[in-house]
């Protein structure tokens, strides 16, 4: 049976504002989005590091595709995404930059520094995890793992499912397109 | 640099943020939308139905106001393993959006902070179970409705492969989760129809009071509760079935007859929806009551009688909501009763009292089935699964 609650509000809010202000500084041409991370119910917790939130990636037919999520950093220190592995397909790092006046997405020096304590977006528009040649179709519902290697050592891995998608569709420098999204099941 | 809280929930923030972002998509995976923080929002706007569980939401709980009843046909070709793809991936955004988050990739995840007691319930048509080479283990009373004399079925509101039945007390809410539904079926299937329907606002009158259809009757009296609904409801798996009739009131002639008339033709008070026989709504009709002249207090072709279920576990959970579209140019309305109907076995319960009404229901002559449509509702799912998960998984 179902039962009614009412969300709790507190501290959700709180989460909230960062990670909008996370989002909105992740398109400020390839800057790294940081920003604090609420004290929520993790604070008093041991550090653990980065965790995964919310991950999918683009469906795909065929050709390049990529994944997204919200990296959480809720470690006292400083986390670097040095690279990413699939099954599916290699795996570049990817920002948004401007160039000759547009936007254009490439590989993004460095990997992702996700700070101390804080979120980084990534997201259709900005920073995110390209699948650069898929070994086969990314079918909607299909479910693809991936794997993060750290700075701290230790590689996270996580399941993202796969979603049709209309955006997302930005220019890869030099020239490359990426298909449009998925249109058969 | 930040961007204070204050800014973001300010009206003109939006543009900013969205300047800010540089792409316009660039909010699509946030959290939690920004109305979510907003101290303004109170009331019943940010109260939730779990949609986990061992029977699915949407059912048993109060309905809420509003109500979109979304029908599909599946893509030529579906097969078993298509269809868990699908399911896992509308599964996961009804698990989101009714929590009060947006769907993953949601592109207007703002419109997802007001949940409203938002429930995503899924029903399966006899299509999907051939579909997924499974016709063994459709409910056997999951299929289209033998032809009754009353109805004029139009295809336009007729049968399904999928349905999804979305509620909510408020109608954005409603809105933002069928675009998001519709969105993510699209690889698998095609929009077969879409019933809007409302029912009263939250608040205006108390909780469990009976609503009025657009013919002013209390809709809904007889409905099992408690233990009843159980065990009138439920199979033992969890699952339940789902009978969707679109019935169009012909408000025009009900228009003609007095209140007495249509006193009679109900077997209830407009006023009170007390039987004839009786002061209150819950009274026990009297079947058996003679008047003056000798007649039957409650006439024999009223619809109370004609509905009338005297064992528990035959009753029918009448779970309705209104519909009222564009009139046409001469003022007639077009509207009418999205009924939807919950029960353990359609064929048990269901089928004899809509046959019961079609052979001699008073009622008839100012309502009219124009559609209709039979589906499974499995078992809920845990966190972590999907609807359907035990069938096609």
């Amino acid at each position: 049976m179902p039962t009614m609650t009412r969300r709790a509000r507190t501290g959700a809010g709180l989460t909230l504002s960062a990670v909008l202000a996370a989002t909105a500084l992740a398109g400020c041409g390839g800057k790294d989005a940081a920003a604090p991370v609420a004290a929520g119910p993790t604070s008093a917790a041991a550090v653990t590091g980065l965790v995964i939130r919310d991950p999918w990636v683009k469906a795909a037919d065929k050709g390049m595709t990529a994944a997204f999520a919200i990296l959480v950093n809720d470690s006292d220190a400083d986390i670097t995404v040095r690279g990413a592995t699939s099954t599916a397909s290699p795996i570049e790092l990817h920002t948004m930059a401007m160039k000759d006046g547009k936007m254009v997405m490439q590989p993004k020096q460095g990997g992702f520094v996700v700070k101390a304590r804080t979120t980084h977006q990534l997201a259709p528009g900005g920073d995110h995890l390209m699948l650069m040649k898929p070994a086969a179709a990314i079918k909607p519902g299909d479910e693809v793992s991936f794997t993060l290697e750290l700075s701290t050592g230790k590689p996270v891995t996580f399941t993202a499912i796969a979603k049709p998608f209309a955006g997302a569709g930005e220019s890869y420098d030099p020239g490359m397109k990426m298909p449009p999204a998925s249109a058969h099941p | 640099m930040t961007l204070s809280r204050r800014n973001l929930l300010a009206g003109g923030s939006v543009a900013g943020l969205s300047a800010a972002a540089g792409a316009a998509v660039g909010a699509a995976a946030i959290g939690r939308p920004p109305v979510a923080a907003a101290p303004a929002a109170a009331g019943f706007g940010t109260e939730t139905v779990a949609f986990h569980g061992p029977r699915q939401a949407g059912v048993a709980n109060e309905p809420p106001a509003h109500a979109a009843f979304v029908a599909f046909t599946l893509a030529a070709g579906t097969d078993r393993r298509t269809l868990g793809r699908m399911m896992r991936l509308l599964s996961d955004d009804a698990a989101r959006l009714t929590r009060g988050e947006p769907a993953l990739g949601d592109t207007d995840a703002t419109l997802a902070g007001l949940p409203s007691r938002l429930t995503v319930t899924f029903g399966f048509g006899p299509g999907l179970y051939r579909a997924a080479g499974l016709d063994d283990r459709r409910p056997p009373s999951v299929a289209d409705l033998p032809p009754l004399r009353i109805d004029r079925l139009e295809r336009r509101w007729s049968g399904g492969d999928l349905l999804v039945q979305i509620c909510a007390d408020d109608p954005m809410t409603v809105t933002h989760t069928q675009r998001m539904l519709i969105k993510d079926a699209r690889p698998f299937a095609a929009v077969r129809w879409v019933q809007r329907g409302f029912r009263n606002t939250p608040g205006v009158q108390p909780a469990g009071f009976t609503q009025r259809n657009v013919l002013g009757q209390l809709d809904g009296t007889a409905n099992p509760r408690g233990a009843e609904l159980d065990t009138a409801v439920w199979a033992p798996d969890g699952g339940t079935t789902l009978v969707v009739r679109r019935i169009r009131a012909e408000i025009e002639t009900w228009d003609l007859l007095s209140t007495v008339d249509k006193e009679a033709a109900v077997g209830r008070r407009l006023a009170t929806g007390a039987p004839l026989t009786g002061q209150n709504e819950h009274d026990e009709p009297d079947f058996a009551a003679l008047d003056p002249a000798g007649l039957p207090v409650i006439p024999d072709f009223s619809h109370v009688t004609r509905a009338r279920v005297t064992d528990p576990a035959l009753k029918i959970l009448r779970r309705p909501y209104n519909y009222d579209d564009p009139p046409n140019a001469a003022g007639h309305p077009d509207s009418g009763l999205i009924f939807a109907s919950f029960q353990a076995d359609v064929t048990r319960q269901f089928l004899p009292i809509q046959r019961r009404l079609a052979e001699k229901d008073l009622l008839n002559q100012w309502i009219t089935p124009i559609g209709s449509a039979v589906f499974a509702v499995p078992p809920g799912c845990a966190e972590g699964g999907w609807i359907g998960d035990r069938l096609l998984g």
